[in-house]
């Protein structure tokens, strides 16, 4: 009957995985390159200095088209910077903020209270000095495309000239990796396009690598707390178990 | 209930309270000496399980709601907001999140439990159908849930689900609009799929009430599906089955625990991610995994019924489709009459055994095919594996009664166990 | 009753050395499964207190320069109104001579202002939380010259301490800095 019962279990849960796989698999046509991640597996932890990296790619390229508008500047302290430097930061920014006594919109300097400061007031503002296209905001783009970082990454880097047969669309560029392969960014990467202060070389690659990790950060900033509160929740429980058990085995004992 | 004769109790307060209300009578009644079989497997866990699953459920939604705004405008953002910027709100709402899928996960093994031993028969027929009842309850809250943190798969899966009642005829169109309350899902359908989701699971507590009290009625069922004959098959409930239904939940925690903190959005969608756009669907628009299987059976009408030959058609494929999707669910409730076999247990119907792995087996291949683009041959797995569903209870369970060839039972659950310990 | 039960079950057959063990057990199994239960309660309290972005708005910064000599202005400030009075001589030099051991909640003056023509003050009586008249000029200040709360009737001076009705405590001052001579940062 043990054997039975197991049998039956493993097809519960291969009748489990079997439905889940594909849902997860459905959404890329290329297979991404998989890079390695300071945040991978159930102990990674972000790295900092990357993180300030790619923050500092995102500040200098991709904030001209691309908001990121769920992160305020003072969750920058997650990324090792101090109160002084995210007001710094922070007033590089104006706000429109009002109305004030007078009944009119003002300008002020960007506090650590506010929002990260887009590069458009509106979607409509925003399509229409893109050709029609709206640079999505990148906040949430870690977990809202298939493969997260990876892709990320791998479209930053996946520029190509396109294959022969293939005519590119106006205003529209070849990338090996994005749906459909026309994508109305161009090849936002250039080496050399930053410097950083830690003096890591700023190839396409490794500003690409660091960009992504900023935006896994944006989309998901408690996963560190997360991971450390799982493993002793999980130590938690498995002693918990193992304790019930005991006491299940102890009560049953008499029986049978 | 709890009323008549009481004993009274040792300590005072306990004693003074039961005298005016017997709750602790009744506890005692129903959950210390409440004869039980005493050969349950692990299988019979998870109705403890799936009833922890539903108090953390309300608990995590209660906290969630008092952070969350139903405005199509601002529901997304204060989904993040909980995310961000709530103290543990992340940790609350991946619990909620992925507690659906727990839920259904111990629910699916809980009526497969009841279709292996047959629980569903005679003289539980009843407490079956509030089973069947309570699944449909839960597939409509989940659904309403889905629809709230308003993203693409939230608004786009509540247009393609409430979409399925157009199919009715006459009424349908009329129908959808005043289920939409406008004419798309819009700020008032988030506004009453919020009101409905917090009310359901409140309405499932009462139906779990009702499937409990059936089963203190008739007592539980058993692997060997005989009934007990005296209290040398039976132990008391509390605490022989109180502390084993505490190891399996522990346990089932610990997978709990495993998906919430390191692959929180392993089952969920990168598209749940999106604010809703209701100009532009996404390119897979697929349900949540426990819905899989079902959404198979309403692609895989993709014919109209009639007369062949004939231009006569008297069901469209689209209303065929939401028949067999409803149906597929409605025929369980049915499972009592269906099965005409005196024997109980799968144990000890060899045949019944093997038809119901097939169950499974088109089951979960439905729900592969659920995941699918509707075509090729995707499509043929899931025509074959609809076919077999509906066969499995019109034809093989009505007819395995009669051909069948039961193994012969044993005398009492006392005999078989102890048979078994030597 | 249904630990005897438990206790009943199994101990006929258990010698003692066991049963020590048994209750070892199930003690760790009591503590485990409360330090639990406490531990998840604890996310659930906290999910209610502030959250990251209230924090983040905790303070509001206020430019003085437009208040005259005589003035009042109510700002919002954490939900709550915070009155910001621009004291004339008149108004200090009588908050200063009061005596101040005679009063129901004594404090000087000095103690409650850090410019002496700057009073601010959180605008809630201390009595059941209503806000004061008196801002605007033509409301009733009651009759210390202060602020009048019309719930109950409670009397505040020009310092904003209790003088006369139920409240019990003066209206509070809440932590501010001044960042120039004519802007304020309140929290």
């Amino acid at each position: 009957m043990k054997k039975q019962i197991l049998t039956l279990a493993v097809v519960a849960v291969a009748g489990f995985g079997a439905f889940v796989a594909p849902v997860n698999a459905a959404g890329t046509a290329v297979e991404l390159p998989k890079r390695d991640w300071s945040f991978d597996g159930a102990l990674g932890t972000y790295d900092r200095n990357q993180l300030q990296r790619g923050f500092q790619v995102y500040k200098e390229v991709c904030a001209a088209c691309h908001g990121l508008d769920r992160v305020f500047y003072r969750n920058l302290t997650a990324l090792g910077y101090n109160e002084e430097q995210i007001k710094t930061i922070a007033s590089e920014y104006s706000v429109v903020d009002g109305p004030d006594d007078e009944g009119e919109m003002f300008d002020r300097p960007a506090r650590p209270s506010d929002r990260f400061v887009g590069p458009y007031p509106n979607i409509q503002a925003a399509r229409s000095v893109n050709n029609g296209a709206y640079p999505p905001d990148l906040s949430l783009i870690a977990k809202s495309r298939a493969g997260g970082a990876d892709y990320i990454a791998a479209l930053l880097t996946g520029y190509e000239q396109a294959p022969a047969d293939v005519e590119v669309m106006a205003g529209m560029h070849w990338n090996k990796y994005f749906n459909g392969h026309q994508i109305a960014m161009a090849a936002p990467l250039t080496d050399g396009q930053v410097s950083y202060a830690d003096e890591t070389p700023t190839t396409v690659d490794q500003m690409a690598q660091d960009v992504a990790a900023f935006l896994t950060w944006a989309a998901e900033p408690h996963m560190e707390v997360r991971k450390r509160m799982g493993v002793k929740v999980l130590i938690f429980l498995s002693i918990f178990a193992f304790i019930m058990y005991r006491v299940k085995r102890k009560i049953w004992r008499d029986v049978h | 209930m709890g009323s008549g004769p009481r004993e009274d109790f040792k300590n005072p307060v306990v004693n003074w309270i039961d005298e005016r209300l017997p709750v602790f009578t009744l506890m005692q009644k129903e959950y210390g000496v409440f004869p039980t079989p005493k050969n349950f497997n692990y299988f019979w866990n998870f109705g403890a399980i799936a009833m922890v699953v539903l108090v953390t459920m309300i608990v995590t939604g209660i906290f969630l709601a008092m952070n969350y705004t139903a405005h199509e405008d601002m529901a997304f953002d204060s989904v993040e907001r909980i995310m961000r910027d709530v103290n543990y709100g992340w940790l609350l709402r991946y619990i909620h999140m992925n507690g659906a899928s727990m839920f259904f996960i111990a629910i699916y093994i809980h009526i497969y439990r009841g279709m292996y031993y047959g629980s569903y028969k005679k003289p539980r027929e009843l407490l079956w159908i509030l089973g069947v009842l309570i699944l449909v309850l839960l597939m409509a809250t989940a659904f309403m849930g889905y629809t709230l943190p308003w993203s693409q798969m939230s608004g786009w899966g509540a247009t393609v689900i409430t979409s399925l009642f157009s199919a009715i005829p006459l009424v349908g169109d009329s129908l959808l609009t005043w289920l939409w309350g406008g004419f798309s899902v819009d700020n008032p359908t988030l506004n009453r799929f919020y009101a409905l989701h917090y009310l359901l699971p409140f309405v499932i507590c009462a139906v779990v009430f009702l499937h409990i009290w059936a089963l203190h009625v008739t007592g539980s069922n058993n692997p060997l599906g005989i009934e007990p004959k005296g209290p040398q098959d039976t132990l008391p409930f509390h605490p022989y089955y109180t502390m084993k239904d505490s190891f399996g939940i522990c346990v089932f925690l610990v997978f709990f625990a495993f998906m919430v903190f390191f692959a929180p959005n392993y089952l969920n969608h990168a598209d749940h991610y999106v604010p809703f756009d209701p100009l532009v669907t996404p390119q897979h628009i697929v349900p949540e995994w426990y819905f899989l299987p079902f959404y198979a059976i309403l692609r895989a009408v993709t014919f109209d019924i009639g007369i062949p030959l004939t231009k006569i058609v008297f069901i469209e494929a689209k209303l065929g489709g939401v028949l067999a999707m409803f149906g597929s669910i409605a025929l369980l409730g049915f499972m009592p009459w269906l099965d005409t076999s005196k024997v109980r247990s799968a144990k000890f119907r060899p045949m019944y055994k093997l038809a119901l792995f097939g169950l499974v087996a088109a089951f979960v291949a439905l729900g592969i095919a659920g995941a699918k683009p509707a075509e090729g041959l995707w499509l043929y797995v899931s025509q074959v594996s609809m076919a077999y569903y509906f066969a499995f209870f019109v034809v093989i369970l009505p007819m395995l009664g009669k051909i069948e060839k039961t193994k012969p039972l044993p005398g009492s659950i006392h005999e078989a166990v102890t048979a078994k310990a030597k | 009753m249904s630990e005897t039960k438990a206790t009943h079950s199994s101990s006929a057959h258990e010698p003692d050395s066991g049963s020590t063990r048994r209750d070892f057990l199930y003690l760790s199994a009591a503590s485990m499964a409360a330090v639990g239960a406490g531990s998840v309660g604890w996310a659930f309290v906290d999910s209610m207190n502030p959250a990251q972005d209230t924090l983040a708005m905790a303070s509001t910064e206020v430019d003085l320069a437009p208040i005259e000599i005589g003035q009042s202005i109510t700002v919002m400030w954490r939900g709550k109104p915070v009155f910001i009075r621009h004291r004339t001589a008149n108004e200090i030099e009588t908050a200063r001579t009061v005596d101040v051991s005679a009063l129901r909640d004594p404090q000087q003056d000095s103690d409650r202002v850090k410019k002496d023509e700057w009073l601010i003050l959180v605008g809630i009586c201390t009595h059941l939380g209503c806000v004061p008249v008196g801002q605007k000029s033509g409301e009733p200040r009651g009759e210390y010259d202060g602020w009048f709360c019309p719930c109950h009737g409670s009397h505040y001076d020009s310092s904003g301490r209790i003088r006369k009705g139920p409240a019990p405590k003066n209206l509070a001052v809440p932590d501010y800095q001044f960042l120039t001579d004519t802007s304020v940062r309140i929290g």
